[in-house]
């Protein structure tokens, strides 16, 4: 009856071969606990814990641990963000599986060893098998790993030396393993050795080679000797090598936040004594953002997706992961911005959520990019376009620096009058937005709006002059105080009206009012973006279209709309029917590349780039097979694709139309 | 080195500026006020002295609406005292500023005042020069640039056609500000709160009103448009076509 | 007490700076109400062949080597001497580097009235230019001597020529212990183009985004045969240099054609392109001042019109 034995071919002149193994491997794992410990204490040691904030409790990173256990095993086992992209997903996946298996295979023989025996018959011979087969798929996996490091090289990676010899040591293992197999196959020739394919073909070389089996027996020794060497090296050296992500990616992930939404930024954390924390030194991040640092696998799938790096900019989240990683390294204590990070790296972002999206073991970027952008601020470090778009938003609640008085002059001439939801109440309130009111190239569409919506006899309303910035890009320009105050005067105002929903065409107001705003002003009202709305508007049957409109478009899915709140289908519903027939981009729904504006980008000097992200979107729609236009449902994205459109020289083969032009024109 | 910076309130030029219905003064109904933007340069000259040389910065302005709101963002920058000056500031001349300030001087013995070289809505002159001649102190004015050595001061004065002059002044004077030698900066909205926490404007009653030396004005209206210009509409298309004909009309292409 | 309106000339570097015509076509008028004379107050060192198209009665040269640059301290004591001995209707100054310097300082020594920003005279009323250009102040001309600073735009410099005067030679008061001295000029960077010899010259302003779209206002600006110039914003931020800049700080233009592209008016440009031969003007804000002087007007986004501009240029050009 096939079954296992423990230490097959060891000798045991020495004494029990369990002695030894055990001792190095404990011995082994002792060292990789304490360098370990080494490593991850300075997160605790320099790093701040999540402190509370002004306005109510911090985040608490260690409360329902079954809910965070599985997603470590969503993410850092079965790996599914690592699966989005196919062949680096089946080679890591070859690799990490294997390991998996391997261990468990150890842990499983070593049960069977002192506890009680179960690895025979048919059980028995099902391990080996299974255990051949993530072997070859290991194998696969470091061979799709060898040639992407040495043949592809892709941008993305950092390709140094120390990654090839972690790939080197860890396929040594798998194969000292399967050699060590073969050895041991080779003489024992058993019956069930088919149930080892890959081992028992192996096997045939050495048996083919007439050794004798004193021979076979001394390699066999051998081989298992350097497996059992190779595993002590492997084991001691991980916690300073590129393996440490196996240790710290299924922490970042165990670790990472529950429930805070994608589309709401943390406030800025206070003291015990309610001082506001800015970031001066690595001191002043949490031990959660130094760990993302560190278990970044400087993969790079974050630097491909992100637009601002794309475009020519010192933009790089993989970057500043590791800038901060280094920082770290040296002292935890020199300043962090201008030394270890560059400003400009970090206000060239578009917080367009890319990288957070594509990061495999969930490391928030944009987090960290916002709280280093709220000390420069603090300090006073922004450049002049952003400042003056700053004190503009402070003094008139627009970007623009134009009189309040001129937000509702897009109004003049409509019938029947808009109604002020400041005197009269109802149903809705349409949160119009800056760029919708004061752009004078937007005015049309916002013109159609407002008819679409009396055409679907919507009951609303707007606030006129009262309205002010939602405050959205300034949180997100870190100018935290602003946006408190922006929030607190529009709350004031609209607290005074009487709506049950608001509705908004501009996705950063849509994310901000229904994820940023206060708690108790949120659960009193709904917040809806008017493709959501339009979509429940042809739905229930309240606005029809009388036309089928056989246009070919494509839709871009703008960053606040998507990425950060799910809502993907909605404005596609609301495409299909007016007839259009929509194709998609390459990059559509949450891999949707944004336009370049966000993030305050908009309010700031461009800088030096070598293709702008809109210029570059531009180009994926163009190359749409037959497409005539590219149906956009934000306003910035409008004028940004409109510019990049005659930038580009597109004019004659895509059109810009916002999603309500469709409407209005099936109308 | 003491350093004051006397400031003040002048009309938003965003919004539209009305007349009263008296006729002769500006109807303050509607009108938002700002910082007059060469003393906000001031300001910010003030600030960068005093960080190069160490010493004390004082800001000076009269009551108006949102004037606090100044105030605390130059204590935010770095402003030492703030002062308002209280009482009957509705129709404040710039002789009548000047002459509240002197007293206020003569007690602080300052080594410079900063002041913004001009204020949109001055009608009888300017508050620095009109100081300078009070306290005896001499005063340039357009002033881009300041260096402080040895109780001389090297500005830079700004001239037609992009021409500059360095002028040496013996301290203390004035010195009018067309520019700081780095553009304002930035003051984060917490840090103004935080001012407005921390930083307390002393209030300096001004008594009467100082009436002479003002300008009586006996109408004020929006200035007559001539001939406004012809305006074109239609599609950018069409009009760019329109304009190149006007173009070629006149002879340019 | 006399009636003469006394103008103190401005010039620079051997040059007569515009703003002195027009204060004398001011005086000039002023003048002719009371039927007294205008009185030019020459201060140099042997500049008084500048005073040769001045349209003055009298020319009061004040000639000292210590004179021959402008310094706020000297100008300062020679004009109060020569106030009180003239004891004028009216002292008139620039609204400038020069005159401002000088303006108020008087007026606080001598205690005497002063207006400022007078663009023209109404009879003996003062009209002042206020708050950016967008207000008209009105008033009497305060007795018994009045000091005013004048602003361009009410006369035209042919207005103040005419001529050549009579020269009278005046003893300067003593110019010891000035705390205020000329250490050198700082001449602004000539490497650049000459704006103010280009006939076409495309301006833009404020509503530039940013510094990257010069691309696309040059290349208008090359269809056109013409150069860029700014007004002062751009200038400020460094996308241009100030040789480029029309303005009161910067230049005086006259070209054939002066197209600005999101510019608002503010009088301190304006002033500085009235001599164009024709002004079309862009802009998002119906109500800019710009359009007051423009003879044609696009209210539209300036991005749009550069577009258009520049396409149908091209389309020209092939054809032609």
């Amino acid at each position: 009856m096939p079954e296992r034995t423990d230490f097959w071919g060891i000798p045991h002149a020495w004494g029990d071969p369990a002695i030894y193994v055990y001792t190095l491997m404990a011995l082994a794992a002792f060292v990789l606990l304490w360098r370990f410990y080494q490593r991850a204490s300075p997160w605790w040691k320099i790093g701040r814990p999540p402190s509370t904030y002004r306005t109510g409790t911090g985040e608490t990173l260690w409360d329902r641990p079954f809910l965070r256990l599985w997603k470590v095993i969503q993410y850092a086992i079965v790996q599914t963000k690592v699966l989005r992209q196919r062949y680096p997903g089946i080679m890591h996946l070859g690799l990490a599986w294997g390991f998996f298996a391997f261990f468990l295979g150890t842990a499983l023989a070593t049960i069977d060893s002192h506890f009680f025996k179960f690895l025979q018959g048919d059980i028995y011979l099902i391990y080996k098998f299974v255990l051949d087969t993530f072997t070859v798929f290991f194998l696969i996996g470091a061979g799709m790993a060898f040639y992407r490091r040495t043949i592809q090289r892709p941008e993305r990676l950092t390709l140094e030396p120390g990654f090839t010899w972690s790939l080197a040591l860890i396929t040594l293992i798998a194969l000292g393993g399967l050699v060590t197999e073969s050895f041991r196959l080779a003489i024992e020739r058993p019956a069930w050795a088919w149930w080892t394919p890959a081992g028992w073909l192996l096997a045939q070389a050495w048996i083919a080679t007439g050794a004798s089996e004193a021979t076979l027996t001394n390699w066999h020794l051998s081989l298992w000797l350097f497996h059992l060497l190779i595993v002590a090296v492997t084991l001691v050296t991980l916690p300073v090598g590129s393996l440490l992500h196996i240790l710290t990616a299924p922490l970042n992930v165990f670790f990472a936040k529950l429930d805070r939404p994608a589309g709401q930024l943390a406030p800025v954390p206070v003291t015990a004594e309610g001082k506001s924390i800015f970031i001066q030194t690595l001191r002043d991040l949490t031990w959660k953002q130094l760990l993302e640092a560190e278990a970044c696998t400087e993969c790079g799938r974050c630097q491909d997706a992100c637009p601002a790096h794309a475009a020519g900019t010192a933009c790089s989240p993989k970057q500043l992961m590791l800038d901060i990683r280094s920082a770290l390294h040296h002292d935890g204590v020199t300043p962090l911005l201008g030394e270890q990070i560059n400003p400009d790296a970090l206000w060239t972002c578009t917080i367009c959520g890319s990288c957070r999206q594509e990061c495999p073991i969930l490391i928030e970027h944009p987090d960290t990019i916002v709280d280093l952008r709220r000390s420069l601020v603090m300090d006073g470090r922004i450049n002049a376009e952003l400042q003056k778009s700053l004190d503009n938003l402070g003094r008139y609640g627009n970007s623009f620096g134009q009189s309040p008085r001129m937000r509702a002059r897009w109004t003049q001439g409509i019938q029947p009058t808009i109604a002020d939801i400041r005197r009269q109440p109802a149903e809705t309130l349409w949160f119009v937005g800056d760029y919708a009111s004061y752009n004078a190239t937007l005015t049309d569409v916002t013109r159609k709006t407002a008819e679409v919506f009396q055409q679907a006899g919507l009951d609303f309303g707007i606030l006129y002059d009262a309205e002010g910035n939602s405050g959205n890009d300034v949180r997100r320009v870190g100018e935290e105080g602003l946006f408190e105050m922006l929030v607190e005067k529009n709350i004031a105002m609209m607290e005074r009206c009487e709506f049950e929903t608001i509705v908004t065409t501009d996705p950063h107001s849509f994310n901000t009012l229904r994820n940023e705003y206060p708690d108790e002003w949120r659960s009193g009202h709904q917040v809806l973006h008017y493709a959501s709305l339009l979509d429940d508007l042809l739905a229930t049957g309240k606005l029809k279209l009388s036309r089928q409109l056989d246009y070919t478009v494509t839709y871009h899915d703008p960053c606040y709309l998507g990425r950060y709140n799910d809502i993907y289908n909605a404005p596609r519903r609301v495409i299909a029917a007016t007839g259009c027939n929509l194709v998609e981009m390459p990059h559509h729904a949450d891999r949707a590349t944004c336009c370049g504006a966000g993030g305050g980008r908009i309010w700031m000097e461009e800088g030096h780039m070598v293709e702008r992200p809109s210029e570059s979107r531009i180009r994926e729609a163009v190359a749409v097979n037959g497409v005539e236009a590219l149906v956009v449902a934000c306003p910035k994205d409008v004028t940004m694709y409109q510019d990049a459109v005659k930038t580009t020289g597109s004019e004659d083969k895509l059109k810009v139309l916002d999603l309500i032009e469709l409407v209005y024109e099936a109308m | 080195m003491n350093i004051i910076v006397p400031i003040k309130m002048v009309p938003d030029l965003v919004e539209e500026l009305s007349i009263d219905p008296g006729g002769a003064a500006l109807d303050t109904a509607w009108m938002r006020l700002i910082l007059n933007e060469f003393d906000d340069h001031a300001i910010e000259q003030a600030i960068l002295l005093k960080e190069r040389l160490g010493g004390q910065v004082t800001v000076i302005a009269p009551d108006a609406p949102d004037v606090d709101d100044a105030l605390f963002t130059a204590a935010a920058k770095g402003a030492d005292r703030l002062v308002k000056l209280t009482g009957e500031t509705e129709s404040l001349n710039s002789h009548a500023i000047a002459h509240a300030i002197v007293p206020i001087i003569k007690t602080e013995i300052p080594d410079l005042i900063l002041t913004g070289v001009q204020a949109h809505d001055d009608l009888d002159g300017q508050v620095g020069p009109l100081l300078a001649e009070s306290l005896s102190m001499p005063y340039v004015g357009y002033v881009s640039g300041v260096k402080i050595e040895n109780k001389m001061a090297t500005v830079i004065k700004e001239y037609p056609g992009g021409l500059l002059a360095e002028f040496m002044v013996e301290l203390p004077a004035v010195l009018g500000i067309q520019a700081s030698d780095e553009p304002p900066r930035y003051v984060a909205f917490t840090k103004v709160r935080q001012a407005m926490q921390t930083a307390s404007i002393e209030e300096l009653d001004i008594g009467e009103l100082y009436l002479s030396g003002g300008v009586t004005v006996s109408r004020m209206f929006q200035p007559i448009v001539g001939e406004r210009a012809e305006m074109i509409e239609g599609q950018a298309e069409e009009i760019a076509i329109r304009l190149v004909e006007i173009m070629q009309e006149h002879g340019v292409l | 007490m006399s009636e003469n309106i006394l103008v103190i000339t401005e010039h620079l570097q051997g040059h007569v700076l515009d703003i002195t015509y027009i204060m004398l076509a001011g005086a000039r008028q002023l003048a002719e109400q009371t039927g007294s004379k205008v009185i030019a107050v020459l201060l140099g060192y042997k500049a008084q062949s500048l005073t040769k198209n001045f349209n003055a009665d009298k020319i009061h040269s004040y000639d000292r080597p210590s004179l021959e640059n402008f310094s706020p301290d000297a100008y300062l004591r020679v004009i109060e001497a020569e106030i009180n001995e003239e004891q004028p209707r009216a002292v008139i100054f620039g609204h400038t580097t020069i005159g401002m310097d000088v303006a108020s300082g008087l007026s606080a020594r001598l205690n005497l009235p002063l207006v400022s920003q007078v663009q023209h005279f109404n009879g003996s009323n003062f009209v002042s230019q206020i708050c950016g250009g967008k207000i008209m102040a009105e008033g009497a001309l305060p007795a018994p001597t009045a000091l005013v600073t004048m602003v361009p735009g009410g006369y035209k410099l042919e207005d103040g020529q005419g001529p050549t005067p009579f020269v009278l030679e005046k003893q300067a008061p003593s110019l010891e212990g000035m705390r205020v001295r000329l250490s050198h000029y700082i001449e602004p960077d000539v490497s650049d183009v000459d704006i103010t010899k280009e006939s076409v010259l495309v301006a833009v302003g404020r509503g530039l985004q940013s510094e990257g779209d010069l691309e696309l206002v040059e290349r208008l600006a090359s269809g056109l045969n013409g150069e860029v110039s700014a007004s002062r914003p751009l200038v400020d931020k460094g996308w241009l240099p100030t040789s480029r800049l029309v303005g009161k700080s910067g230049v005086a233009v006259k070209p054939k054609l002066y197209l600005a592209l999101g510019i608002s008016g503010a009088p301190e440009h304006v002033e500085a392109l009235t001599g164009s031969d024709l002004i079309i003007a862009i802009n998002t804000d119906p109500d800019a001042p710009i359009f007051n002087i423009a003879q044609y007007g696009v209210v539209m986004d300036m991005y749009e019109m550069i577009e258009a501009l520049s396409n149908t240029l091209e389309g020209q050009a092939h054809v032609a």
